[in-house]
């Protein structure tokens, strides 16, 4: 076990401890960042101690009382007396990363508030690294997070499970901040986005102990599936100076042969029994891929009917374009041009580069090199990402050479 | 997504607000500076020295030639910007609308590109 994942493995069940036994969660979560910053100051150079965690709960307990001390005196003379006489290694409990997951994803908090909370309080994450992983300032980062503190805090949460009626619908909200983070680690490429693909570690790390904690949650085995056979594709999915690499194009001997493992055997466990979600369907789209050992040998009509069965659970714009390209794959480009143009009035993908970008894919598949082409430049101009602006130009320059 | 305020201003823009203008359009500006980073959605901004202090670099046959501004025909010139990161689209046009220059010549809001990307 590395300094850094004996930290970030002990946060949790620190924080929890901590808000189980003086409440205030905001106080104790700043607490406990100070003892982890403190702990990878020291650490290094004096060993990890015995009890990691018994460690940094000494130390939060600490400077909670002296924050205590010189905030509010008077009224907490008795309370600082008490935290000093009581300062002892923390019990562990498993629930407790649970609560805490709930209450980072709050439903008071926008999505990223919801993101840079978790990572902080359940991740142990030091702000500075969430500051780094999304590219804005520390203050910038410290400031949403004391904002979501006092969003949690003006909502009236206590520290404790949500009330069972809510439980589902928050575990959902969890769920997707773990696929977000996921998601904004995967998608760096190169350069000085080095840094944020550890959030694809760091939402592996925490979706596992969502699994671990939550053992027959399908979506959660799901989730964890979906990430595994999508990062399994990470070596291969950019080239070395950061351009993008399509899934039909990649070298499959540098696919990560062990997670393809673990997620196709997550998926077949959690399809068998389960309830079926959205997360379990797109795992199963992802092991289809993963197991054609070429691009040409893909079982395209078993994902087009997973298409299906995922449009059925709620359709998004979205799953209609990946859907387009299934069909289009199985019955021709026709087919998916035409399920495409259903979107053409959808006012949530009227600005969005996806739409021209697949319409794209299936123009040039059915040989309009023309309409292609102008399809590609129209998604080129709209993205907001400079490695898919390098690719769709690459593309439509492609064309223009091969027509001449 | 993170979006840049483009603030222009014309020649003798400044010159025609009163001490007193100026002070109540400055203390407007640190308002909404300070909501923003109170809110976590400000990333950062300057202002830009007058026009006058410019130059203009053009490598010829690998030369650098520097020339002085400003432009005798300059009209509209970038003053400052700021990059803010906002939720929505709809969110950053909001903050955009609050800042005084939108009543004047108009922010220029641009969406920043980022290098990370999907698989197409």
């Amino acid at each position: 076990v590395t300094i850094e994942e004996a930290l970030k493995g002990a946060a949790p069940q620190v924080l929890g401890a901590l808000c189980r036994r003086y409440g205030r969660f905001d106080a104790c979560e700043d607490a406990v960042q100070e003892a982890l910053i403190a702990a990878a100051a020291q650490w290094p150079a004096d060993g990890v101690p015995e009890n990691p965690p018994g460690w940094l709960f000494t130390v939060a307990a600490r400077r909670l009382a002296d924050r205590w001390r010189s905030e509010e005196a008077r009224r907490n003379r008795e309370r600082t007396a008490a935290l000093a006489a009581r300062d002892e290694p923390a019990a562990p409990d498993a629930d407790d990363t649970l609560t805490l997951l709930f209450m980072c994803c709050h439903p008071a908090l926008s999505a990223p508030s919801q993101i840079a909370l978790t990572l902080r309080a359940v991740g142990g994450l030091t702000t500075a690294e969430i500051a780094g992983a999304f590219l804005v300032p520390e203050a910038t980062m410290a400031q949403r997070i004391s904002r979501a503190k006092q969003s949690i805090k003006a909502a009236g949460a206590e520290f404790g499970l949500p009330p069972e009626p809510e439980r589902n619908e928050r575990l959902r909200a969890v769920l997707h901040v773990l696929y977000l983070i996921f998601n904004e680690g995967y998608t760096a490429t190169s350069g000085p986005d080095l840094q944020r693909a550890d959030l694809t570690r760091e939402a592996i790390r925490l979706t596992r102990e969502l699994r671990r904690l939550l053992p027959g949650d399908g979506e959660v085995a799901g989730l964890l599936a979906l990430m595994l056979l999508t990062d399994a594709r990470r070596p291969a999915r950019t080239r070395p100076d950061g351009g993008l690499v399509p899934l039909a194009e990649q070298d499959r001997s540098l696919w990560d042969a062990g997670a393809i493992r673990e997620g196709v055997e997550l998926v077949e466990q959690t399809l068998a029994g389960a309830r079926l979600g959205p997360y379990q369907l797109q795992a199963a789209i992802a092991a289809v891929h993963a197991e054609a050992p070429r691009a040409e040998e893909t079982d395209w009509p078993q994902i087009l009917a997973l298409y299906g069965l995922l449009e059925r659970l709620g359709a998004n714009p979205m799953v209609t374009l990946n859907h387009a390209v299934a069909l289009a794959m199985v019955h021709g480009p026709e087919a998916g041009l035409e399920l495409l143009a259903t979107l053409d009035g959808d006012e949530r993908m009227a600005r969005h580069h996806r739409l021209p970008a697949v319409r794209a894919h299936l123009l040039e598949m059915a040989g309009d090199v023309e309409p292609a082409r102008a399809a590609y430049r129209e998604a080129a101009r709209r993205t907001t990402s400079l490695p898919e602006q390098r690719y769709l130009e690459a593309r439509a320059a492609r064309l223009a050479t091969s027509s001449r | 997504m993170k979006y840049m305020l483009l603030i222009y201003h014309n020649p003798g823009f400044l010159e025609s607000f009163s001490e007193d203008e100026m002070n109540a359009v400055m203390q407007e500006v640190g308002e909404i500076m300070g909501e923003l980073e109170a809110s976590g959605e400000w990333v950062g901004g300057e202002a830009l020295a007058d026009m006058s202090q410019t130059k203009v670099v053009r490598v010829h046959d690998g030369a650098p030639a520097v020339t002085d501004g400003p432009f005798v025909e300059a009209k509209e010139h970038l003053a400052g910007y700021c990059i803010i990161e906002a939720e929505t689209p709809e969110r950053a046009l909001e903050i955009a609308a609050r800042w005084p220059d939108a009543r004047w010549n108009g922010i220029e809001l641009r969406p920043i590109m980022d290098t990370s990307g999907t698989e197409m």
